[in-house]
């Protein structure tokens, strides 16, 4: 059994074997692996008794729940009117400038994959980034700069 | 029309010793659910989501369906752009919530409740687990038969929209359901479901605590206490406030612009744009412009075709693409608005754009097709000439 079906095993004990534990278990794949791959998605397909089609269909509604490789490390910036109005195009491209990437792009050490992200909810304190589940506002670009450099160097 | 001038509340994250969430649980379940249902109706609560329905009634709906179970969710989905009150809320009186959770269900009759929060707020589940764990304990020990469960979504805008947001937890694609049945009769799992937004059911508790008087006596007759909001954009002091309701524009205007205040969305990029010159005779409320909280101040540095573009790319990427109005309807208005300012049509088309927001507003499923044109229209009669030249 691969590492994938075996954490889709743990998942599905914990969740539940019924449609309504696809959401969490699809959740939990993405937090271990940062995407579905086509065999991960055919994986809990089976385990959940639902077509392939089925997982598909629900995985490919949700922004977070990537069906495309990513990097180790999801980076999403606020695009959103108040991040805008703060300087998220700033942001934007000090992170496109350091890792080398396009906004969508995978750094080619794949540590990094760059993305935006529709209103994160710290308006108040923009601009803001997500990386992976953390949030950090009130970016200057040296400071999300800084702050990538230390997710650099913790990844291997 | 009745105005209150603009008064700062503390009742969401005030904290009473002596009568905590706990306590406001253990007090009310010696009640009937009727009597309870009748102080919610008589404080004339009404959902802070945005939506504004009377709370009192939705429970009354609920705890008369016939059901083998019954449901209490908690939309925690705070999408709206501008919008950051239940976060903070989750964060700083999460007790609140599952007491009004509680409450409903014992009200309604569910033995099981959700709190479904955004995917953007994963960061908090963890702490957030813990404290509904050890509340789940405090029922327990009391011999409540009521338990919170949590759930996330995974970026999706459109499933704060209810029924989105129980297809989302049914495992499917948060695409929206036909309206008629509503969630009391046919909600989560297809049982008779309460689905109130987190300040709402914050409200539902306080107004256990200290009775529905209290809480009607602030606001006006058609808005009844106070509301968080969430303001921010060209302020000085951006960030979370309880006002009471029913205040004109102008005192908030006074009281957090910053001295250049061209206009106010209110509601956020599904609500109102309301320009300098009517501040005076608008009031916040459901009499006047409600919002579920979003309030962004643009000064008159801020192009308002940038914001209304930012608005429309924000629709038409987060419209779930299930009707044609909305789906079609967004990139239309998108690519539209961009044509005229381009010169690639002429400013007159701008009116037949508007034709289109009217016919999504009537033949869109849902909410979020159906308020595009809350901004268009606001933004394109007041800032005409701000979106041709």
């Amino acid at each position: 059994m691969t590492n994938t079906e075996v954490l889709i095993q743990e998942l599905v004990q914990k969740h539940g074997r019924n449609r309504n534990a696809l959401m969490p278990v699809l959740q939990g794949v993405v937090a271990c692996e940062k995407f579905l791959s086509e065999s991960a998605m055919i994986a809990v397909a089976r385990e959940l008794d639902l077509s392939a089609a089925d997982v598909y269909g629900t995985a490919s509604f949700y922004t977070f729940l990537d069906t495309k490789p990513r990097g180790k490390n999801i980076v999403r910036v606020c695009k959103t009117i108040s991040c805008h109005m703060q300087g998220k195009e700033e942001i934007i491209k000090a992170i496109e400038n350091h890792l080398k990437v396009k906004v969508g792009e995978t750094s080619h050490d794949n540590k990094f994959t760059l993305l935006t992200a529709n209103c994160l909810g710290w308006c108040h304190k923009g601009p803001v980034m997500l990386i992976n589940d953390e949030v950090f506002p009130s970016l200057t670009p040296d400071k999300a700069i800084a702050i990538i450099e230390e997710f650099s160097k913790k990844t291997n | 029309m009745e105005q209150k001038p603009l008064k700062k509340i503390d009742i969401i994250f005030g904290w009473d010793d002596n009568c905590t969430p706990i306590q406001v649980v253990e007090k009310s379940v010696k009640k009937t659910p009727e009597s309870i249902i009748l102080d919610m109706i008589d404080s004339g609560l009404k959902g802070r989501g945005g939506a504004g329905f009377p709370t009192g009634l939705k429970w009354k709906f609920a705890r008369n369906e016939e059901a083998d179970a019954k449901y209490v969710v908690c939309n925690a989905d705070e999408g709206e752009p501008g919008t950051f009150k239940d976060r903070e809320i989750l964060d700083r009186v999460p007790e609140k919530i599952f007491a009004g959770m509680t409450i409903c269900a014992f009200v309604v009759g569910a033995l099981e409740g959700y709190i479904y929060v955004r995917g953007e707020y994963n960061f908090m589940l963890k702490t957030l687990q813990q404290k509904i764990d050890i509340f789940n304990q405090q029922l327990h020990d009391l011999k409540i038969d009521f338990h919170i469960y949590l759930r996330s979504g995974s970026g999706a805008y459109v499933c704060g929209e209810e029924s989105a947001l129980f297809e989302s937890m049914e495992g499917k694609r948060g695409e929206p359901r036909n309206k008629p049945p509503y969630p009391t009769v046919s909600g989560y799992n297809g049982k008779p479901t309460v689905i109130n937004n987190v300040e709402t059911l914050v409200y539902t508790s306080e107004i256990c605590r200290m009775g529905p008087e209290q809480f009607k006596a602030l606001g006006t007759h058609d808005s009844r206490g106070s509301k968080v909001f969430s303001v921010s954009g060209d302020t000085p002091i951006a960030g979370i406030y309880e006002l009471e309701l029913g205040m004109p524009l102008k005192d908030f205007v006074d009281e957090f612009g910053d001295g250049d205040t061209k206009a106010i969305q209110v509601g956020g990029a599904s609500g109102h744009c309301v320009p300098r010159k009517k501040f005076n005779d608008t009031i916040i409320g459901f009499e006047g412009i409600p919002t579920g909280g979003s309030m962004m101040i643009f000064n008159s540095s801020r192009s308002m075709y940038n914001v209304l573009h930012d608005y429309l790319e924000f629709f038409t990427e987060e419209s779930c693409g299930q009707c044609t109005p909305c789906r079609i309807g967004c990139q239309q208005l998108l690519k539209g608005i961009e044509a005229v300012k381009k010169g690639e049509r002429p400013p007159t088309y701008l009116n037949d754009l508007k034709r289109l927001t009217a016919t999504m507003k009537i033949a869109a499923k849902c909410g979020l097709g159906q308020s595009v044109a809350n901004p268009f229209t606001s933004i394109v009669d007041n800032f005409r000439e701000e979106i041709i030249y």
